[in-house]
């Protein structure tokens, strides 16, 4: 039987260092709303979300209240919306009511986000795709939950670089089009390589074409958690350290197996998958670049932060694999820099910069995530960022994504308020240097070779 | 079997127990194991308890009790057992 002291660890954990189960997001395919007609597929669209996730928020709270662990977020995640509106949309200006239909289901259902305002182009963009990439910025704009991605490029296709090019535009457009909330549009748009059809955490969520008529994805958290516990290995050699972080991250994975597990038997959904990530939040303790510094790093940024990176994330992945059936989605480190008060504190003090932001991003889950960057940057030089962090997924056979937020009216040094769990952050630097001769070459640039890897 | 973990932590003051166990047993819940120990001065108590009788949904009964440890000055948590047993059995 489960003894007093097991009791008190788990309950130390969510109450003081910030352990919860940061989302269930329910993934719902929209593909048998289809219809020609504009309105009845809104219509469609309303009524099939509200009736499937009618519960998602009422079996959150009970699972929170029986189990004494918060679930942050109830979110949902759809068929990307060029898809589902390309024998109905015209304009973009017809995409955008399709926004504003899911923000009114997400508000209906009384979830905080719905994911899968998206367009899928790695290869090549149909109409109805640059319909909806063009709409993005007044979607984003007129919505309070939507969320959108594009996915520009994979290992097996190579990149999309008139996509990648076009969005530079849209990213400026979206900031501007928000400008009165400082360019908050941004924080909800988010473009990917290799793009997973299952993951649960926005704004990149969306339900893949691959994937059932509804499914249960969990995504767990606890940064707070894994530095606590290394705190009892400090001095340690590695052996030691990576035994700790894997124990660790399969007791909190356990933790969302467990709910997710309940919440697809409650509400009658099959569970999908768990995605492992550790999800760094604002509140001061429940942060990644805290863990690099009770590993020994002055600060996030300091040299040596790509490798403590790399083994954090290796063995997160080691324990949470054992504790869950079905491990997926982005699983790995996030590294938002305005969600995480170390990481803020980091740039304010000079030690992290764009270019090792990007460096470490070749060995964590993610990307460019949530980087404040100067509103009068070129277009072309977003496209040149995200053309980077696209290239580092193509070639490393990894998911990559930029979430980048041009801020419009600020420059280098004055912060950003997002508030609540997109935080604030400090507007960064970006290299000066011209790349709108390599962007507007268009085109695609090829898939890379898989063997002689090296 | 419903089991759910009852914790009661605060500062140590007479009748926790007793108050407590008495909620239960008007409640038609079996006390199945109970220890206690103190950690950094402060009182903490584990009841195992089978809430499978209990004649209130699981929802009042732990808020019941969150309520009855407020008037004595502690905190009273009830939770599910399997949280517990996914992270620590494998």
């Amino acid at each position: 039987m489960i003894n007093i002291y097991e009791v008190l660890e788990t309950n130390d954990m969510i109450e003081k260092e910030n352990l919860d189960v940061r989302t269930i997001t329910l993934g719902i395919s929209l593909l048998n709303c289809i219809d020609s007609d504009l309105d009845k597929l809104n219509e469609k669209i309303y009524n099939r979300i509200t009736s499937v996730a009618k519960e998602l928020v009422p079996t959150g709270k009970a699972i929170e209240k029986e189990f004494g662990i918060p679930v942050v977020n109830k979110r949902i995640s759809v068929t990307p919306a060029a898809l589902i509106g390309a024998s109905a949309c015209k304009t973009a200006e017809d995409f955008v009511t399709i926004a504003r239909t899911l923000d009114k289901a997400a508000k209906a259902t009384g979830v905080n986000f719905i994911g899968g305002y998206s367009a899928l182009v790695s290869k090549g963009m149909t109409e109805s795709d640059e319909l909806l990439i063009r709409s993005i910025p007044k979607a984003l704009a007129s919505t309070d939950f939507v969320c959108s991605s594009v996915n520009l490029g994979s290992t097996k296709t190579g990149l999309n670089m008139d996509a990648v090019k076009l969005m530079g535009d849209i990213v400026l457009d979206t900031a501007k089009e928000t400008a009165d909330r400082d360019s908050i549009g941004c924080a909800k748009l988010v473009v990917f390589c290799n793009a997973p059809d299952d993951n649960p955490f926005m704004a990149g969520a969306f339900h893949g074409v691959t994937e059932a008529d509804e499914i249960i994805n969990v995504g767990v958290s606890g940064p707070g958690v894994m530095r606590k516990a290394l705190e009892s290995v400090r001095g340690a050699d590695f052996g030691t350290l990576c035994e700790k972080v894997k124990k660790t991250a399969f007791k909190i994975t356990r933790v969302g197996q467990l709910v997710a597990r309940e919440a697809s038997k409650r509400m009658g959904v099959p569970f999908g998958i768990i995605d492992l990530s550790l999800a760094p939040t604002p509140a001061v303790g429940d942060s990644i670049a805290d863990i690099f510094e009770e590993m020994g790093l002055q600060r996030a940024g300091a040299p040596g932060t790509t490798a403590a990176l790399a083994l954090l994330n290796d063995q997160v992945k080691k324990g949470g694999i054992m504790a869950s059936s079905y491990v997926g989605g982005l699983s790995g480190a996030f590294i938002p820099v305005s969600e995480d008060q170390g990481m803020i504190n980091a740039v304010e003090d000079g030690a992290l910069t764009l270019e090792k932001l990007e460096a470490m991003t070749c060995v964590c889950s993610v990307g460019l995530d949530m980087i404040a960057i100067p509103g009068d940057t070129k277009p072309s030089t977003i496209s040149g960022i995200i053309a980077d962090e696209m290239a580092i997924g193509m070639i490393n056979q990894k998911t990559t994504a930029a979430r980048l937020i041009p801020v419009i009216g600020k420059g280098v040094g004055e912060n950003v308020e997002f508030g609540g769990l997109l935080g604030h952050a400090p507007v960064m630097p970006v290299n000066q240097f011209d790349c709108s001769g390599f962007i507007n070459r268009g085109g695609r640039i090829p898939a890379p070779v898989h063997s002689f890897k090296n | 079997m419903k089991k759910t973990v009852v914790t009661v932590v605060g500062k140590d003051s007479v009748g926790i127990i007793a108050k407590v166990c008495t909620y239960l047993a008007n409640n038609s819940v079996n006390i199945l194991d109970i220890s206690q120990t103190i950690v950094d001065g402060f009182f903490n108590m584990m009841m195992i308890v089978d809430v499978a009788e209990c004649s209130k949904d699981f929802e009042t009964f732990s808020h019941e009790l969150e309520q009855i440890g407020e008037e004595m000055g502690c905190i009273i948590k009830a939770q599910r057992e399997d949280i517990f047993d996914s992270m620590h059995r494998i």
